[in-house]
Protein backbone atom coordinates (compact mmCIF):
# COMPACT_ATOMS: atom_id res chain seq x y z
CA UNK A 1 0.00 0.00 0.00
CA UNK A 2 1.34 3.39 -1.19
CA UNK A 3 1.74 6.19 2.03
CA UNK A 4 -0.83 8.80 1.15
CA UNK A 5 -1.26 12.28 3.73
CA UNK A 6 -4.23 11.04 6.21
CA UNK A 7 -6.61 14.15 7.55
CA UNK A 8 -8.32 13.78 10.35
CA UNK A 9 -10.92 16.78 10.65
CA UNK A 10 -13.24 17.25 13.36
CA UNK A 11 -16.39 19.12 12.01
CA UNK A 12 -18.23 18.72 8.69
CA UNK A 13 -17.33 22.06 7.52
CA UNK A 14 -13.54 20.79 8.51
CA UNK A 15 -13.91 17.74 6.25
CA UNK A 16 -15.44 19.56 3.37
CA UNK A 17 -12.68 22.27 3.27
CA UNK A 18 -10.35 19.85 3.31
CA UNK A 19 -11.99 17.59 0.11
CA UNK A 20 -12.79 20.94 -1.80
CA UNK A 21 -8.73 22.11 -1.35
CA UNK A 22 -7.53 18.84 -2.36
CA UNK A 23 -9.27 18.75 -5.55
CA UNK A 24 -10.39 15.37 -7.15
CA UNK A 25 -7.61 13.80 -5.46
CA UNK A 26 -8.72 13.22 -1.75
CA UNK A 27 -10.80 10.05 -0.44
CA UNK A 28 -13.08 9.72 1.86
CA UNK A 29 -12.43 7.13 4.65
CA UNK A 30 -15.61 5.81 6.58
CA UNK A 31 -14.49 1.96 7.60
CA UNK A 32 -12.65 1.44 5.29
CA UNK A 33 -13.28 -1.85 4.73
CA UNK A 34 -13.88 -1.39 1.16
CA UNK A 35 -10.74 0.82 0.59
CA UNK A 36 -8.04 -0.80 2.22
CA UNK A 37 -9.04 -3.76 -0.05
CA UNK A 38 -8.46 -1.49 -3.17
CA UNK A 39 -5.73 -0.10 -2.31
CA UNK A 40 -3.65 -2.85 -0.89
CA UNK A 41 -4.48 -4.44 -4.82
CA UNK A 42 -2.92 -1.33 -5.92
CA UNK A 43 -6.91 -0.64 -8.08
CA UNK A 44 -6.57 2.88 -6.06
CA UNK A 45 -3.79 4.22 -5.24
CA UNK A 46 -4.98 7.45 -3.08
CA UNK A 47 -2.48 10.83 -2.60
CA UNK A 48 -4.88 12.34 0.42
CA UNK A 49 -7.72 10.53 2.50
CA UNK A 50 -9.54 12.42 4.79
CA UNK A 51 -11.03 9.99 7.54
CA UNK A 52 -14.72 10.85 9.13
CA UNK A 53 -14.02 9.25 11.68
CA UNK A 54 -13.13 11.90 14.14
CA UNK A 55 -16.78 13.73 13.61
CA UNK A 56 -18.82 13.53 16.50
CA UNK A 57 -22.41 12.81 15.73
CA UNK A 58 -22.09 10.86 12.53
CA UNK A 59 -22.78 7.48 13.94
CA UNK A 60 -25.86 8.06 16.24
CA UNK A 61 -29.17 6.03 15.32
CA UNK A 62 -32.39 8.15 16.86
CA UNK A 63 -36.20 7.88 16.11
CA UNK A 64 -39.29 9.66 16.23
CA UNK A 65 -43.00 9.08 15.50
CA UNK A 66 -43.35 11.98 13.39
CA UNK A 67 -40.13 11.89 11.60
CA UNK A 68 -39.09 8.71 11.52
CA UNK A 69 -35.64 7.09 11.31
CA UNK A 70 -32.09 9.09 11.30
CA UNK A 71 -28.90 7.25 10.96
CA UNK A 72 -26.00 8.88 10.68
CA UNK A 73 -23.55 7.95 7.60
CA UNK A 74 -21.12 6.90 10.11
CA UNK A 75 -23.01 4.10 11.64
CA UNK A 76 -21.39 0.61 11.68
CA UNK A 77 -23.47 -2.51 10.21
CA UNK A 78 -22.92 -3.89 13.79
CA UNK A 79 -24.51 -1.46 15.67
CA UNK A 80 -27.49 -1.16 12.73
CA UNK A 81 -27.79 -4.82 13.24
CA UNK A 82 -28.10 -4.96 17.20
CA UNK A 83 -30.39 -2.00 17.78
CA UNK A 84 -33.76 -2.47 18.99
CA UNK A 85 -35.80 0.49 17.32
CA UNK A 86 -34.35 -0.85 13.26
CA UNK A 87 -35.21 -4.49 14.76
CA UNK A 88 -38.39 -3.82 15.03
CA UNK A 89 -39.52 -1.07 12.57
CA UNK A 90 -36.97 -1.69 9.80
CA UNK A 91 -36.22 -5.00 10.22
CA UNK A 92 -35.55 -5.97 6.57
CA UNK A 93 -32.56 -3.14 7.35
CA UNK A 94 -31.38 -5.32 10.19
CA UNK A 95 -31.02 -7.76 8.36
CA UNK A 96 -29.52 -6.59 5.21
CA UNK A 97 -26.41 -5.25 7.71
CA UNK A 98 -26.33 -8.83 9.27
CA UNK A 99 -25.53 -10.12 6.17
CA UNK A 100 -22.68 -8.07 5.77
CA UNK A 101 -19.58 -9.77 5.71
CA UNK A 102 -18.35 -11.59 9.65
CA UNK A 103 -18.64 -9.50 12.85
CA UNK A 104 -15.40 -7.98 12.81
CA UNK A 105 -16.29 -6.58 9.58
CA UNK A 106 -19.83 -5.11 10.69
CA UNK A 107 -17.81 -3.60 13.29
CA UNK A 108 -16.10 -1.85 11.13
CA UNK A 109 -18.26 -1.28 8.10
CA UNK A 110 -20.61 1.41 7.83
CA UNK A 111 -24.03 2.50 6.48
CA UNK A 112 -22.69 5.23 4.53
CA UNK A 113 -20.00 3.00 2.60
CA UNK A 114 -22.12 0.21 1.98
CA UNK A 115 -24.10 2.89 0.10
CA UNK A 116 -21.51 4.75 -1.57
CA UNK A 117 -19.41 2.03 -2.55
CA UNK A 118 -22.52 1.63 -5.22
CA UNK A 119 -22.06 -2.00 -5.42
CA UNK A 120 -25.48 -3.48 -6.83
CA UNK A 121 -25.02 -6.21 -4.35
CA UNK A 122 -24.73 -3.95 -1.04
CA UNK A 123 -26.80 -5.52 1.31
CA UNK A 124 -28.05 -2.62 2.94
CA UNK A 125 -29.26 -0.99 -0.29
CA UNK A 126 -32.72 -3.09 -1.50
CA UNK A 127 -34.19 -2.38 2.51
CA UNK A 128 -33.12 1.17 1.97
CA UNK A 129 -35.16 1.64 -1.25
CA UNK A 130 -38.20 0.12 0.38
CA UNK A 131 -37.84 2.31 3.26
CA UNK A 132 -37.42 5.56 1.37
CA UNK A 133 -34.86 6.41 2.62
CA UNK A 134 -33.43 10.32 1.96
CA UNK A 135 -29.70 10.75 1.61
CA UNK A 136 -28.24 13.82 3.54
CA UNK A 137 -24.89 15.24 1.52
CA UNK A 138 -22.83 18.26 2.80
CA UNK A 139 -19.88 19.78 0.99
CA UNK A 140 -18.58 23.13 0.57
CA UNK A 141 -21.82 24.30 -1.45
CA UNK A 142 -24.36 23.34 0.70
CA UNK A 143 -26.00 21.09 1.77
CA UNK A 144 -28.93 18.56 -0.38
CA UNK A 145 -31.25 15.79 -0.06
CA UNK A 146 -31.56 13.23 -2.28
CA UNK A 147 -33.91 9.99 -2.32
CA UNK A 148 -31.97 7.00 -2.47
CA UNK A 149 -33.62 6.17 -5.55
CA UNK A 150 -31.95 8.84 -7.55
CA UNK A 151 -28.59 7.61 -6.29
CA UNK A 152 -27.16 5.04 -7.92
CA UNK A 153 -26.08 5.67 -11.82
CA UNK A 154 -24.08 2.26 -12.28
CA UNK A 155 -22.22 -0.16 -10.74
CA UNK A 156 -19.93 1.27 -8.69
CA UNK A 157 -20.98 4.62 -9.57
CA UNK A 158 -22.98 7.06 -7.61
CA UNK A 159 -24.49 10.41 -8.33
CA UNK A 160 -22.31 11.60 -5.49
CA UNK A 161 -20.04 14.19 -6.31
CA UNK A 162 -16.32 15.00 -5.70
CA UNK A 163 -16.19 16.16 -1.69
CA UNK A 164 -19.70 15.10 -1.33
CA UNK A 165 -20.22 13.85 2.33
CA UNK A 166 -23.23 11.35 3.32
CA UNK A 167 -23.78 13.14 6.76
CA UNK A 168 -27.45 11.36 7.51
CA UNK A 169 -30.13 8.79 6.26
CA UNK A 170 -33.80 9.79 6.84
CA UNK A 171 -36.45 6.81 6.71
CA UNK A 172 -40.20 7.68 6.96
CA UNK A 173 -41.94 6.70 10.05
CA UNK A 174 -43.30 2.90 9.39
CA UNK A 175 -47.36 2.29 10.38
CA UNK A 176 -48.34 0.25 12.69
CA UNK A 177 -49.55 -2.67 10.63
CA UNK A 178 -46.61 -2.91 8.24
CA UNK A 179 -43.65 -5.56 8.34
CA UNK A 180 -40.54 -6.07 6.40
CA UNK A 181 -38.09 -8.97 5.36
CA UNK A 182 -34.89 -9.07 3.49
CA UNK A 183 -33.80 -12.31 1.66
CA UNK A 184 -29.71 -12.94 0.56
CA UNK A 185 -29.83 -15.29 -1.91
CA UNK A 186 -25.76 -17.03 -1.21
CA UNK A 187 -24.17 -20.31 -1.06
CA UNK A 188 -22.13 -20.11 1.83
CA UNK A 189 -23.91 -18.95 4.81
CA UNK A 190 -21.69 -15.71 5.95
CA UNK A 191 -19.24 -14.05 4.31
CA UNK A 192 -20.62 -14.99 1.44
CA UNK A 193 -21.87 -11.58 -1.45
CA UNK A 194 -25.59 -11.39 -2.01
CA UNK A 195 -26.20 -13.59 -5.43
CA UNK A 196 -29.77 -12.42 -5.63
CA UNK A 197 -30.69 -9.22 -2.57
CA UNK A 198 -34.94 -8.95 -2.09
CA UNK A 199 -36.36 -6.64 0.51
CA UNK A 200 -40.33 -5.97 1.09
CA UNK A 201 -41.93 -3.96 2.94
CA UNK A 202 -45.93 -4.74 3.10
CA UNK A 203 -48.56 -2.50 5.11
CA UNK A 204 -52.26 -4.20 5.19
CA UNK A 205 -55.23 -2.76 5.80
CA UNK A 206 -58.13 -5.11 6.77
CA UNK A 207 -56.60 -7.74 4.64
CA UNK A 208 -55.51 -5.60 1.48
CA UNK A 209 -52.24 -4.59 0.94
CA UNK A 210 -52.44 -0.59 1.48
CA UNK A 211 -49.08 -0.26 0.62
CA UNK A 212 -45.85 -2.67 -0.44
CA UNK A 213 -42.11 -1.08 -1.72
CA UNK A 214 -40.21 -4.58 -3.70
CA UNK A 215 -36.24 -3.61 -3.32
CA UNK A 216 -33.76 -5.97 -5.76
CA UNK A 217 -29.81 -5.95 -5.19
CA UNK A 218 -27.77 -7.73 -7.54
CA UNK A 219 -30.21 -8.37 -10.41
CA UNK A 220 -29.52 -5.18 -12.47
CA UNK A 221 -26.66 -2.59 -13.03
CA UNK A 222 -27.85 -0.72 -9.88
CA UNK A 223 -30.24 -2.05 -7.11
CA UNK A 224 -34.27 -0.98 -8.45
CA UNK A 225 -37.74 -0.82 -7.03
CA UNK A 226 -40.03 -3.82 -8.71
CA UNK A 227 -42.91 -1.26 -9.40
CA UNK A 228 -44.79 -3.33 -11.55
CA UNK A 229 -45.09 -6.21 -9.10
CA UNK A 230 -45.94 -3.25 -6.60
CA UNK A 231 -48.80 -1.77 -8.68
CA UNK A 232 -50.38 -5.50 -9.20
CA UNK A 233 -50.66 -5.99 -5.29
CA UNK A 234 -51.80 -2.24 -4.50
CA UNK A 235 -54.91 -2.89 -2.77
CA UNK A 236 -55.34 -6.39 -3.35
CA UNK A 237 -55.33 -9.65 -0.92
CA UNK A 238 -52.20 -11.78 -0.85
CA UNK A 239 -53.50 -14.37 -2.42
CA UNK A 240 -51.71 -17.39 -4.10
CA UNK A 241 -52.41 -15.77 -7.92
CA UNK A 242 -51.48 -12.18 -7.08
CA UNK A 243 -48.38 -13.22 -5.34
CA UNK A 244 -47.23 -15.25 -8.68
CA UNK A 245 -48.68 -12.72 -10.68
CA UNK A 246 -46.52 -9.93 -9.13
CA UNK A 247 -43.66 -12.30 -8.55
CA UNK A 248 -43.38 -13.07 -12.47
CA UNK A 249 -43.94 -9.02 -12.72
CA UNK A 250 -40.13 -8.53 -10.60
CA UNK A 251 -38.87 -11.09 -12.07
CA UNK A 252 -39.37 -9.22 -15.86
CA UNK A 253 -38.03 -6.28 -14.25
CA UNK A 254 -34.78 -7.54 -13.47
CA UNK A 255 -31.70 -7.66 -16.01
CA UNK A 256 -29.23 -9.92 -14.23
CA UNK A 257 -26.34 -10.97 -16.22
CA UNK A 258 -24.55 -14.81 -16.00
CA UNK A 259 -21.14 -14.64 -14.08
CA UNK A 260 -19.14 -16.99 -12.55
CA UNK A 261 -21.66 -17.00 -9.38
CA UNK A 262 -24.62 -17.65 -11.52
CA UNK A 263 -26.85 -17.58 -14.57
CA UNK A 264 -28.71 -14.89 -15.89
CA UNK A 265 -31.73 -17.45 -15.71
CA UNK A 266 -31.27 -18.70 -12.55
CA UNK A 267 -30.84 -15.01 -11.00
CA UNK A 268 -34.00 -14.08 -12.99
CA UNK A 269 -36.18 -17.38 -11.94
CA UNK A 270 -34.73 -16.82 -8.06
CA UNK A 271 -36.03 -13.08 -8.30
CA UNK A 272 -39.60 -14.53 -8.84
CA UNK A 273 -39.14 -17.46 -5.77
CA UNK A 274 -37.86 -14.92 -3.29
CA UNK A 275 -40.24 -11.68 -3.83
CA UNK A 276 -42.91 -14.12 -3.55
CA UNK A 277 -41.28 -15.52 -0.26
CA UNK A 278 -40.24 -11.80 1.08
CA UNK A 279 -43.55 -10.33 0.83
CA UNK A 280 -45.19 -13.63 2.54
CA UNK A 281 -42.23 -13.21 5.21
CA UNK A 282 -43.31 -9.13 5.62
CA UNK A 283 -46.82 -9.85 5.96
CA UNK A 284 -45.90 -12.62 8.41
CA UNK A 285 -44.54 -10.23 10.57
CA UNK A 286 -47.83 -7.88 10.77
CA UNK B 1 4.60 11.75 4.27
CA UNK B 2 3.46 13.27 7.72
CA UNK B 3 3.14 10.45 10.49
CA UNK B 4 0.81 10.63 12.80
CA UNK B 5 0.94 10.45 16.62
CA UNK B 6 -1.19 7.90 17.96
CA UNK B 7 -1.39 6.88 21.24
CA UNK B 8 -3.38 3.82 22.67
CA UNK B 9 -3.32 1.02 24.61
CA UNK B 10 -2.80 -2.55 24.02
CA UNK B 11 -3.05 -4.93 26.32
CA UNK B 12 -3.44 -1.94 29.21
CA UNK B 13 0.40 -1.23 28.35
CA UNK B 14 0.59 2.79 27.05
CA UNK B 15 1.91 3.27 23.79
CA UNK B 16 2.84 6.85 22.03
CA UNK B 17 3.81 5.69 17.94
CA UNK B 18 4.90 7.66 15.36
CA UNK B 19 3.45 5.96 12.43
CA UNK B 20 2.58 6.49 8.71
CA UNK B 21 -0.95 6.73 7.59
CA UNK B 22 -0.57 3.67 5.21
CA UNK B 23 0.19 1.19 8.74
CA UNK B 24 -2.52 -1.00 9.32
CA UNK B 25 -3.12 -1.68 13.28
CA UNK B 26 -1.95 -5.32 12.20
CA UNK B 27 1.00 -3.94 11.01
CA UNK B 28 1.80 -2.00 13.70
CA UNK B 29 0.84 -4.32 16.49
CA UNK B 30 3.30 -7.01 14.81
CA UNK B 31 6.21 -4.96 13.28
CA UNK B 32 6.32 -1.98 15.72
CA UNK B 33 5.26 -3.17 18.92
CA UNK B 34 6.67 -6.30 18.13
CA UNK B 35 3.56 -8.45 19.15
CA UNK B 36 3.42 -11.22 16.90
CA UNK B 37 0.69 -13.39 18.04
CA UNK B 38 -1.75 -11.72 16.09
CA UNK B 39 -1.50 -13.25 12.32
CA UNK B 40 -1.54 -11.63 8.69
CA UNK B 41 -3.45 -14.50 6.49
CA UNK B 42 -5.14 -13.00 3.91
CA UNK B 43 -4.71 -8.90 4.17
CA UNK B 44 -8.21 -8.64 2.93
CA UNK B 45 -10.76 -9.32 5.70
CA UNK B 46 -11.81 -12.56 4.62
CA UNK B 47 -9.95 -15.17 7.10
CA UNK B 48 -10.32 -13.12 10.50
CA UNK B 49 -6.58 -14.63 11.73
CA UNK B 50 -5.27 -10.95 12.40
CA UNK B 51 -8.68 -10.64 15.02
CA UNK B 52 -8.29 -8.29 17.89
CA UNK B 53 -10.45 -6.30 19.64
CA UNK B 54 -10.43 -2.65 19.81
CA UNK B 55 -12.68 -1.16 22.70
CA UNK B 56 -14.10 -5.00 23.01
CA UNK B 57 -15.37 -4.95 20.30
CA UNK B 58 -13.40 -7.59 17.60
CA UNK B 59 -12.11 -6.38 13.98
CA UNK B 60 -9.91 -7.08 11.25
CA UNK B 61 -6.77 -5.96 12.31
CA UNK B 62 -5.62 -5.80 8.61
CA UNK B 63 -8.46 -3.40 8.00
CA UNK B 64 -7.94 -0.90 10.11
CA UNK B 65 -5.48 1.88 9.71
CA UNK B 66 -3.38 1.96 12.86
CA UNK B 67 -4.10 6.05 13.14
CA UNK B 68 -7.62 4.77 13.45
CA UNK B 69 -7.00 2.93 16.55
CA UNK B 70 -5.94 6.52 18.38
CA UNK B 71 -6.95 7.00 21.89
CA UNK B 72 -8.88 2.98 21.72
CA UNK B 73 -7.89 0.03 24.26
CA UNK B 74 -6.74 -2.22 22.13
CA UNK B 75 -6.43 -6.28 23.30
CA UNK B 76 -4.54 -8.99 21.23
CA UNK B 77 -4.09 -12.62 22.40
CA UNK B 78 -1.01 -11.52 24.31
CA UNK B 79 -3.10 -9.85 27.18
CA UNK B 80 -5.72 -12.78 27.29
CA UNK B 81 -3.51 -14.72 30.37
CA UNK B 82 -2.94 -13.27 33.93
CA UNK B 83 0.43 -14.06 34.58
CA UNK B 84 0.55 -17.79 34.50
CA UNK B 85 -3.07 -18.57 34.51
CA UNK B 86 -4.87 -19.21 31.43
CA UNK B 87 -8.32 -17.51 30.02
CA UNK B 88 -10.69 -19.97 29.79
CA UNK B 89 -10.58 -19.81 25.68
CA UNK B 90 -7.04 -20.66 26.00
CA UNK B 91 -7.53 -23.51 28.41
CA UNK B 92 -10.21 -25.52 26.35
CA UNK B 93 -8.41 -25.02 23.12
CA UNK B 94 -5.65 -27.19 24.61
CA UNK B 95 -8.04 -29.25 26.60
CA UNK B 96 -10.39 -29.78 23.21
CA UNK B 97 -7.29 -29.93 20.92
CA UNK B 98 -8.89 -26.84 19.03
CA UNK B 99 -5.55 -26.05 17.14
CA UNK B 100 -3.26 -28.21 14.67
CA UNK B 101 -0.91 -25.87 13.18
CA UNK B 102 -1.96 -22.71 15.64
CA UNK B 103 -2.04 -20.13 12.77
CA UNK B 104 -5.93 -19.75 13.22
CA UNK B 105 -6.06 -20.23 16.54
CA UNK B 106 -5.50 -16.24 17.81
CA UNK B 107 -7.98 -14.52 15.74
CA UNK B 108 -10.56 -17.28 16.44
CA UNK B 109 -10.02 -16.99 20.20
CA UNK B 110 -9.80 -13.12 20.42
CA UNK B 111 -13.54 -13.38 18.39
CA UNK B 112 -15.10 -15.77 20.70
CA UNK B 113 -13.93 -13.90 23.47
CA UNK B 114 -15.57 -10.71 22.03
CA UNK B 115 -18.72 -12.80 20.72
CA UNK B 116 -19.18 -14.65 24.48
CA UNK B 117 -18.83 -11.57 26.36
CA UNK B 118 -21.72 -10.20 24.61
CA UNK B 119 -23.61 -13.78 24.41
CA UNK B 120 -22.69 -15.87 27.60
CA UNK B 121 -25.43 -18.12 26.63
CA UNK B 122 -24.87 -18.27 22.69
CA UNK B 123 -26.10 -21.78 21.42
CA UNK B 124 -23.52 -23.85 19.11
CA UNK B 125 -25.32 -22.85 15.87
CA UNK B 126 -25.06 -19.00 17.13
CA UNK B 127 -21.49 -19.98 17.87
CA UNK B 128 -20.50 -21.25 14.31
CA UNK B 129 -22.23 -18.06 13.01
CA UNK B 130 -20.63 -15.67 15.11
CA UNK B 131 -17.07 -17.61 13.63
CA UNK B 132 -17.68 -17.55 10.25
CA UNK B 133 -15.02 -14.91 9.54
CA UNK B 134 -12.66 -17.12 10.72
CA UNK B 135 -11.12 -20.09 8.38
CA UNK B 136 -9.04 -22.69 9.08
CA UNK B 137 -7.00 -24.92 6.69
CA UNK B 138 -6.19 -27.58 9.27
CA UNK B 139 -8.84 -28.78 12.38
CA UNK B 140 -12.07 -29.09 10.19
CA UNK B 141 -14.13 -26.81 12.90
CA UNK B 142 -15.01 -29.39 14.63
CA UNK B 143 -12.67 -28.95 17.84
CA UNK B 144 -12.95 -25.81 17.67
CA UNK B 145 -16.91 -25.77 18.52
CA UNK B 146 -16.08 -27.98 20.97
CA UNK B 147 -13.75 -26.00 22.58
CA UNK B 148 -15.33 -22.54 22.11
CA UNK B 149 -18.37 -24.22 23.62
CA UNK B 150 -16.64 -25.42 26.34
CA UNK B 151 -15.32 -21.93 27.16
CA UNK B 152 -18.36 -20.74 27.42
CA UNK B 153 -19.23 -23.10 30.34
CA UNK B 154 -15.96 -21.99 31.92
CA UNK B 155 -16.92 -18.83 31.91
CA UNK B 156 -20.25 -18.61 32.82
CA UNK B 157 -19.27 -20.44 36.01
CA UNK B 158 -16.21 -18.33 36.46
CA UNK B 159 -18.54 -15.56 36.74
CA UNK B 160 -21.25 -17.17 38.68
CA UNK B 161 -18.60 -17.82 41.64
CA UNK B 162 -17.38 -13.67 41.55
C1 LIG C 1 -14.25 -9.60 3.80
C2 LIG C 1 -15.31 -8.65 3.34
C3 LIG C 1 -16.63 -9.10 3.22
C4 LIG C 1 -17.63 -8.22 2.80
N1 LIG C 1 -18.90 -8.70 2.69
C5 LIG C 1 -19.89 -7.88 2.29
C6 LIG C 1 -21.24 -8.35 2.20
O1 LIG C 1 -21.53 -9.50 2.50
N2 LIG C 1 -22.20 -7.48 1.80
C7 LIG C 1 -21.92 -6.18 1.49
O2 LIG C 1 -22.84 -5.43 1.16
N3 LIG C 1 -20.64 -5.70 1.55
C8 LIG C 1 -19.64 -6.52 1.94
N4 LIG C 1 -18.35 -6.06 2.01
C9 LIG C 1 -18.06 -4.69 1.55
C10 LIG C 1 -17.96 -3.62 2.64
O3 LIG C 1 -17.67 -4.17 3.90
C11 LIG C 1 -19.22 -2.78 2.75
O4 LIG C 1 -19.56 -2.23 1.51
C12 LIG C 1 -19.06 -1.67 3.81
O5 LIG C 1 -20.32 -1.26 4.25
C13 LIG C 1 -18.28 -0.47 3.32
O6 LIG C 1 -18.25 0.49 4.36
P1 LIG C 1 -16.88 1.15 4.88
O7 LIG C 1 -17.26 2.07 5.97
O8 LIG C 1 -15.90 0.12 5.21
O9 LIG C 1 -16.47 1.94 3.56
P2 LIG C 1 -15.08 2.52 3.05
O10 LIG C 1 -14.23 1.43 2.53
O11 LIG C 1 -14.48 3.42 4.07
O12 LIG C 1 -15.63 3.41 1.84
C14 LIG C 1 -16.30 2.84 0.72
C15 LIG C 1 -16.57 3.94 -0.32
O13 LIG C 1 -17.55 4.86 0.10
C16 LIG C 1 -17.04 6.19 0.22
N5 LIG C 1 -17.65 6.72 1.44
C17 LIG C 1 -17.71 6.08 2.64
N6 LIG C 1 -18.44 6.78 3.51
C18 LIG C 1 -18.85 7.91 2.86
C19 LIG C 1 -19.66 9.01 3.25
N7 LIG C 1 -20.22 9.09 4.48
N8 LIG C 1 -19.89 9.99 2.34
C20 LIG C 1 -19.37 9.90 1.09
N9 LIG C 1 -18.59 8.86 0.66
C21 LIG C 1 -18.35 7.86 1.54
C22 LIG C 1 -15.54 6.02 0.27
O14 LIG C 1 -14.88 7.16 -0.24
C23 LIG C 1 -15.35 4.81 -0.63
O15 LIG C 1 -15.40 5.17 -1.97
C24 LIG C 1 -17.31 -6.90 2.45
C25 LIG C 1 -16.00 -6.45 2.58
C26 LIG C 1 -15.00 -7.30 3.02
C27 LIG C 1 -13.60 -6.81 3.15
S1 LIG D 1 -5.42 -11.20 7.63
FE1 LIG D 1 -7.01 -9.94 8.26
S2 LIG D 1 -8.73 -11.13 7.77
FE2 LIG D 1 -7.15 -12.31 6.93
S1 LIG E 1 -4.99 -24.90 13.15
FE1 LIG E 1 -3.93 -24.56 11.31
S2 LIG E 1 -5.14 -23.03 10.38
FE2 LIG E 1 -6.32 -23.59 12.05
Amino acid sequence: MRDFALFEPTTIEEASSLLAENGGKATILAGGTDLLVGWKEGIATPKSVVSLAQISGLDSIAYDENTGLSIGGMTKMRAIEQSSTIRNRYTALAEGASEVGSIQIRNLATLGGNICNASPAADTVAALLVFGAQLEIASTYGERTIPIRDFFVGPGESSLQHGEIVTRLVCPPRPDNSGSHYIKQKIREVMDLAFIGVAASVELAHGVVADVKIGLAAVAPTPIRATDAENILKGNSLSESILEQAASAAAEQSSPISDLRCSAEYREDMVRVLTKRTIQASAARI
Amino acid sequence: MKKHLVSFTVNNDQYDLLVEPRKTLLAVLRDSIGLTGTKEGCSTGDCGACTVTVDGKSVTSCLMLAASANGKAIKTIEGLSSGSSLHPLQHAFIDKGGYQCGFCTPGFIMASKAFLEENPNATEAEVRHALGGNICRCTGYTKIIEAVMSAAELMRSARQAR
